[in-house]
């Protein structure tokens, strides 16, 4: 999949504001490769060799950072990311029995992508996420607390082309090509959709409030609020 | 001072607006006192905010704990030359996820910390490495910083001070190890994310071989309360030499898991408590102090106050007081296994004891969870552990050996019955969330 001239150009461009952030150009290289896969679905070889070209770096250079992180895709990506957390507390959880699931009704394995082109599926690590274990992200969104059926039903939804929303994040998920563009840093608006915390996020706050419990008022005086005592 | 002072069991500071209508906006942030504490500390000298946030006792929220001012005060004199602020926002230490939910739900708290951080050690450009695999968290930190320029908050003349900032929003592209303060820095320089040697520490030369602060997110969020409230009042919470509040992250087995934000010393008893207890029917087996790299606890330590202090005495980590809690239905094999596995896969390669002997007790671990390995394999992983601990380049390797260390220690008959019954004991469905439900 060769880059067309005239998209060449226009991310050459994006590619110079990105580095325009940055005091030292180089440090713009983690964003332009989410910028020139949001184009392609995968960082290709047409666009390492535009990093490179715009960086001063050799192919061989800009190739050794792509490796490096697991979030640039080597061959095209479907349209969904689909990640199970595996890590420990997950796995436990129910992560592996959600990712087995997964594996047999979409007939895929760890970084492979159905034939419709439309799902890659994941074993991811830790997201900083276990109070909503098991997790699932799509295309880096939460999906909380998940079941082998619910998340099978996600990924039938996405599927289907129905617009799925995740439990905290935008009003849908957006496909990787375009979540890999607000990751380069060009914001798409969706910014003030979705909550602000999920249910575990505020379980703390929530019980405080119920107890009238609060920090100290001033300088340490240590008002000693707590007369309920519910829990 | 501290010892007197009974505070209430939860402390909400940081956590005090998650809850509030659109909290991630600025209006929704200035109307709880947003920004009064950037206010506050334009109108002192730099050195004085060091100071105070010297006095405060605060302490790093990124695992190992240093103290903060201590930190800012290690800055070399002003050369005239860029000084930086680097935010570490790469929360990826299994069990921690407490800075994600912060920055979601407050990003302007985050920003106002490194707007008063910034003043404080001379910064004209900071940076927000935030992980790359939290796309509307990203989302969130972008408005946030372009709100704040637009309110006068960034940029030139802040606030009519003369005071000068930009900040950089930039998202990693996923590995662990970038977490790792030195690391973090080669990523945003553009490179593999992996450690460099020190010293020279980040002090003397961090982003771009100049003077840099990399601190993390939880630790620049505290700042405003402090420069707000001040150091008596942060230190009225907390213990002697851990003070203040902190947020406490349970998971895994316990009724109501979610952030607990309460003083530091807090047991893990007293957070079971407010949690509505380990999961009804069940009994807490092991627990993670602060994330996968401290060693485990067991139900003899719920007593421990968790300070930094007081953790260490008992064998463990402080940590990000990720509080990863299983119940007696997880095979702690398994655990481990899953934990050596993740160290293996983000091991960056640099140094061998790391690359090989994560692999090797990978290797190990497999077929003792199997079933297949004898009583001579534990001492072979203690022995892998000891050729990593100490010999490793980063505190990754250190912390691989946490978990495979401690699972022995507390938990040697158990890998034994692995091996006698030639299998698993443990059906992992029962450790499940929708154990017993029909929705498989
Ligand atoms: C493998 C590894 C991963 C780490 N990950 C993080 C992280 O995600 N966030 C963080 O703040 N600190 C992390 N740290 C600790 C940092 O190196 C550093 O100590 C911290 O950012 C300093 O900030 P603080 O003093 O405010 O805690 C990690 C350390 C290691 C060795
Ligand atoms: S200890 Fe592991 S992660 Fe750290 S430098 Fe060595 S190989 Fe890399």
């Amino acid at each position: 999949m060769a880059i067309p001239a005239q998209t060449r150009e226009r991310l050459a461009t994006e590619c110079r504001q990105i580095m325009a952030r940055y005091p030292q150009r180089r440090s713009a290289l983690l964003p332009m490769l989410h910028l020139v896969q949001s184009e392609e679905g995968y960082v290709s070889p047409d666009g390492i060799a535009l990093c490179a070209e715009l960086l001063d770096l050799t192919a061989a250079e800009v190739a050794a950072v792509a490796t490096f992180y697991t979030q640039f895709k080597r061959h095209p990506n479907g349209e969904y990311t689909v990640g199970v957390c595996t890590n420990t507390l997950c796995a436990v959880m129910g992560g592996d029995a959600i990712y087995d699931s997964l594996s047999e009704h979409l007939g895929v394995g760890h970084d492979e992508t159905t034939e419709d082109g439309k799902i890659t599926l994941e074993r991811i690590e830790c997201n900083a996420a276990c109070d909503y274990a098991p997790v699932v992200m799509v295309n880096w969104e939460f999906f909380d607390n998940q079941t082998p059926a619910s998340a099978r039903e996600v990924t039938d939804r996405l599927r289907a082309g129905e617009d799925v929303a995740p439990t905290r994040g935008a009003a849908k998920v957006c496909t990787f090509k375009e979540i890999s563009r607000v990751l380069a840093g060009f914001p798409d608006g969706r910014a003030n959709e979705g909550v602000g915390a999920g249910p575990a996020t505020l379980e703390g706050v929530r019980l405080a409030e119920r107890n009238g419990w609060k920090a100290p008022s001033q300088d340490g005086d240590g008002t000693q609020s707590g007369p309920s005592e519910e829990k | 001072m501290a010892e007197s002072i009974t505070t209430d069991p939860l402390t909400p500071v940081l956590s005090a607006t998650w809850g509030a209508d659109r909290s991630w906006t600025l209006q929704t942030y200035e109307q709880h006192e947003g920004y009064a504490g950037l206010r506050a500390a334009l109108r002192q000298q730099p050195g004085e905010i060091i100071d105070t946030v010297k006095e405060s006792g605060l302490r790093g929220r990124g695992g190992a704990g240093f103290p903060t001012g201590m930190k800012w005060g290690f800055l070399p004199k002003p050369d005239g030359g860029p000084r930086y602020l680097v935010v570490n926002a790469d929360e990826s230490e299994p069990g921690t996820c407490k800075d994600i939910p912060l920055m979601l739900a407050a990003p302007h708290l985050l920003v106002e910390g490194v707007v008063i951080t910034s003043f404080a050690i001379g910064c004209n450009h900071a940076f927000i490495y935030v992980r790359g695999e939290v796309v509307h968290v990203y989302r969130r930190l972008m408005q946030a910083v372009e709100e704040a320029y637009a309110a006068g908050y960034l940029g030139r003349n802040i606030l009519g001070s003369g005071f000068d900032l930009d900040i950089t929003v930039h998202a990693g592209a996923g590995a662990y190890i970038c977490g790792e303060e030195t690391a973090l820095l080669d990523s945003l320089e553009g490179l593999r994310g992996q450690p460099r040697l020190k010293p020279p520490f980040p002090a003397v030369a961090g982003l771009y071989a100049r003077p840099t602060v990399v601190n993390n997110v939880e630790s620049i969020a505290s700042v405003p309360s402090i420069i707000r409230r001040g150091p008596d009042w942060f230190k009225s919470m907390g213990t002697e030499k851990s003070t203040g509040y902190g947020i406490f992250s349970l998971s895994g087995h316990v009724t109501r898991p979610g952030q607990y934000e309460a003083p530091l010393g807090t047991t893990l008893r007293q957070l079971l408590d407010l949690a509505g207890g380990i999961r009804e029917g069940h009994e807490l087996k092991f627990w993670t102090p602060g994330g996968s790299s401290t060693p485990i606890f067991t139900a003899e330590h719920l007593d421990v106050p968790l300070d930094f202090e007081q953790v260490a005495a008992a064998g463990s980590m402080l940590g990000t007081r990720a509080l990863q809690i299983f119940d007696e239905t997880t095979c702690v094999v398994r655990a481990t296994l899953r934990w050596t596995e993740f160290y293996a896969h983000e091991s960056c390669g640099k140094c061998t004891p790391c690359r090989e002997g994560t692999f090797w007790m990978k290797q190990v671990l497999r077929r003792l969870e199997a079933g297949q390995g004898t009583e001579e394999d534990l001492d072979t992983l203690l022995d892998q552990c000891d050729n990593i601990l100490g010999r490793a380049f980063c505190a990754l390797g250190d912390g691989a050996t946490s978990p495979v260390m401690s699972s022995i220690k507390y938990f040697r008959d158990e890998f034994i019955a692995h091996q006698r019954e030639g299998r698993c004991p443990f059906d992992p469905v029962a450790s499940t969330l929708f154990a017993g439900a029909d929705i498989q």
